[in-house]
């Protein structure tokens, strides 16, 4: 309650960051040291399981396919269990915990791909357990007209924690010495290391936002489902959809980059922290931005550079300047979309059910991009990577249409 | 609130200083290695091969072809796989940091005569017969397109020309008779025909892997059957032998096997263990193979290319085995 007030107080200077809450910058601590450990074990699993371990890359795949279908159900269980027993805290920490434990589950699963099958998916279990809560809490700790500079500041903490990782992870390999298979035992140990620095922070500095105690009935599956029938969570989710379906997948996105740069194999790596580094610059600025000129048109326009990239890689044109120029349109439309639709949902959804409403769309928005991802490989092979690319483009503007007319004000009124 | 800051310093300072504790105990643990003697690639009755063991781990090592479990020598040169025949040896190893790669090419006294960078992780590596073409496969992890499983890339260098294929993926596919093309399309395991423009390989596409032969000089690739992965072909130049997933899925495992080209028939060779390796000839009768045993380890195994007999223990703590 305090803290709120404060908030509240504090919005009237508006655009100061200290008026975002002391919560949020609390979670975006645990999310920024929490990506410093992930990202760690990212950037050296593929050179564990391949060199260290001799994993096929289908061995691989099939660890990696195990999870994907598996976490989506459990998110949605996980945000009603949150807001069931008031404790987003709680699960989002549950989360955060099981993470932490599976970085010392890749030491012990040792060459067995089922173990480490099964260590990952812990992994994204956690994941998927944590992040709704975590999304509502910060709906819940920031002043409604800030959210969007909330998530902002939220989504580049995050964000710099996953330029650290790999970083990190290639100091402590230098340190061990590359050649030495101990070597990603000790990535795997610093990883636990600084997840469990994690939790101990959300543990110590996040606040419980515990929603007044209403109609035990406000809390129920029949609760739940009704969500589904009120017009605004069915807007949100078609907006959800509509997002996931115009997204084609990164990889993709960087593959035809490379295909109009021969030598780009080279720098493949290096195109995701182009888009990384726009992403983090940019998130902060787009949401308050999103504040002040309204949540929506900045959707929109995220949508409009994205249907701009598309353009870029469908057209003749290529060179350096418009590698550069695509990945940052690319970062700022997951800026101007990412935390902005959240910050759209958080207000549309009732306090007491917030986390689940929250899931469901994270869920449908993963869901649709699974989606338009295996589209657009089909769209590959049968009419070639311009082509596709190019109706890919007038999907992102099909999707800027569809995003104005289910979320537009005069429609909310109605 | 203080005491609350108080906790955290100490919880952060235990952790931290757990974690630097971990590092310094791993990196005092590191070996040092000392080269045994010079390895040469030339021909002769030797088997080469990268070693696991714990004193000179990633190091290029021979031992005589009549006497595999005996003394090694172990050169200076580390690789993470290598390949040598006719004289010329291939190397793929770290350049810089674990983020990037390169190809060495060797000649017969493991001196570097080209080097390429690579990107992806090092996975295959094969040199044609007469040691004039290298070919070469990495895995490939930002194509995320299918969602966070690798992908591949195979490359070829013609030592005699210095013409450079980085990547098959440009090559013009035929599937079954019929122009092919596709995002997924990945490429491994290639392998050279004794004219040094023809070669074998595994395509896959769409979740179906095929044997594929190939033209580098048309720059051309046609499928020929499915579920065959990684040829190696014969040096007589008549059977490829491969690894195929059990029933066709690969979470059942790989089964060896040998494909006699001219009769079109298959014959599964009697290791019954699961490898997922090229096959390696070391003569016209035997079959070399690494299985890995337990992080950083493997050994080299041969079995009999005629389906009989049964797998026995090459060379203890190797892999990427050549028979030079």
């Amino acid at each position: 309650m305090y803290l709120s007030t404060i908030g509240r107080r504090e919005h009237a200077a508006k655009g100061k960051l200290s008026a975002v809450g002391a919560n949020v910058f609390a979670l975006g601590a645990v999310s920024l040291v929490t990506d410093v450990s992930s990202e760690m074990v990212t950037a050296i699993l593929p050179v564990y399981l391949v060199l260290g371990l001799h994993l096929s890359p289908a061995a691989y795949g099939l660890v990696d396919g195990l999870y994907t279908g598996a976490t989506a159900l459990l998110r949605i269980v996980g945000g009603y269990v949150a807001d069931r027993v008031r404790r987003r805290k709680a699960v989002a920490g549950v989360g955060y915990a099981l993470s932490a434990v599976a970085k010392l589950g890749l030491l012990a699963a040792g060459a067995s791909a089922a173990a480490i099958g099964a260590v990952i998916t812990l992994d994204r279990t956690g994941k998927g357990l944590r992040t709704a809560p975590r999304d509502a809490l910060i709906t819940l700790s920031a002043p409604e007209p800030l959210l969007g500079l909330a998530f902002g500041v939220h989504r580049a903490m995050d964000s710099v924690g996953a330029f650290a990782g790999p970083l990190v992870a290639l100091a402590v390999l230098a340190a061990v010495g590359t050649a030495d298979p101990e070597a990603f035992d000790a990535v795997f140990v610093v990883s636990f290391c600084v997840a469990a620095i994690g939790v101990l922070l959300l543990v110590l500095f996040v606040r419980d936002r515990r929603t007044p105690r209403s109609d035990p009935k406000a809390v129920s599956p029949r609760a739940a489902a009704a969500l589904l029938r009120g017009s605004g969570v069915r807007r949100l989710l078609v907006a959800a959809c509509v997002l996931g379906l115009a997204t084609v997948g990164d990889g993709f996105v960087y593959l035809l980059l490379q295909h109009k740069e021969d030598i780009a194999t080279g720098w493949f790596p290096l195109l995701a922290v182009g888009t990384n580094l726009s992403y983090l610059l940019l998130a902060a600025p787009l949401g308050a931005l999103a504040d002040r000129i309204g949540r929506l048109p900045v959707v929109l326009g995220g949508y409009g550079a994205l249907a701009v990239v598309y353009l870029l890689l469908a057209g003749p044109a290529s060179g350096w300047l418009l590698i550069a120029a695509a990945l940052a349109l690319y970062g700022a439309f997951y800026a101007a979309t990412d935390g902005v639709l959240m910050a759209l949902a958080g207000p549309l959804l009732p306090e007491s059910l917030r986390t689940t409403g929250i899931s469901l769309v994270q869920t449908v928005q993963a869901l649709a991009y699974f989606a338009s991802s295996v589209l657009f490989g089909l769209a590959w092979q049968f009419w070639g990577p311009e082509l596709a690319i190019g109706v890919a483009a007038g999907g992102a503007v099909v999707a800027i249409g569809v995003t104005f007319a289910v979320l537009s004000p005069r429609k909310a009124a109605a | 609130m203080k005491v609350r800051i108080l906790i955290a310093v100490a919880g952060v300072l235990v952790l931290a200083g757990a974690a630097v504790a971990y590092v310094g105990f791993a990196s005092a643990r590191g070996h040092d290695v000392t080269a045994t003697g010079a390895v040469s690639l030339s021909p002769g009755p030797r088997l080469l091969f990268r070693s696991t063991a714990d004193a000179d781990r990633g190091h290029v090592a021979t031992v005589s072809a009549t006497d595999p479990g005996g003394a090694r020598t172990v050169s200076p040169l580390s690789c993470s796989r290598v390949y040598a025949a006719g004289g010329t040896g291939l190397c793929l190893r770290p350049d810089g940091d674990l983020t990037t790669y390169q190809l060495v090419a060797l000649d017969a006294r493991l001196a570097s005569t080209r080097e390429i960078p690579l990107v992806g992780l090092p996975n295959r590596a094969r040199v044609s017969a007469d040691g004039r073409m290298l070919a070469w496969t990495v895995f490939v992890t930002g194509d995320s397109y299918n969602g966070g499983m690798f992908s591949t890339r195979a490359g070829i260098l013609d030592t005699a020309t210095g013409d450079l294929a980085g990547t098959l993926e440009d090559y013009a596919v035929t599937l079954d008779g019929k122009p092919y093309q596709a995002a997924d399309l990945n490429f491994w395991g290639v392998t050279f025909t004794a004219d040094d423009r023809h070669f074998y390989a595994t395509m896959s596409s769409a979740g179906h892997r095929y044997l594929v032969a190939g033209d580098f000089a048309a720059h051309t690739i046609r499928t020929l059957r499915e579920n065959v992965e990684c040829p190696s072909l014969s040096p007589d130049g008549t059977r490829v032998a491969f690894k195929s997933a059990v029933d066709g899925d690969p979470a059942r495992g790989w089964r060896l096997s040998v494909l006699d080209l001219a009769a079109s028939k298959v014959t599964p060779l009697a290791e019954t263990r699961s490898v997922d390796d090229q096959p390696a000839w070391l003569d016209d009768h035997t079959i070399g193979y690494g299985v890995a045993r337990g992080p950083g380890h493997a050994d080299v195994w041969s079995v009999p290319a005629d389906g009989t007999g049964a797998p026995r223990l090459l060379i203890p703590e190797a892999e990427s085995p050549s028979a030079l």
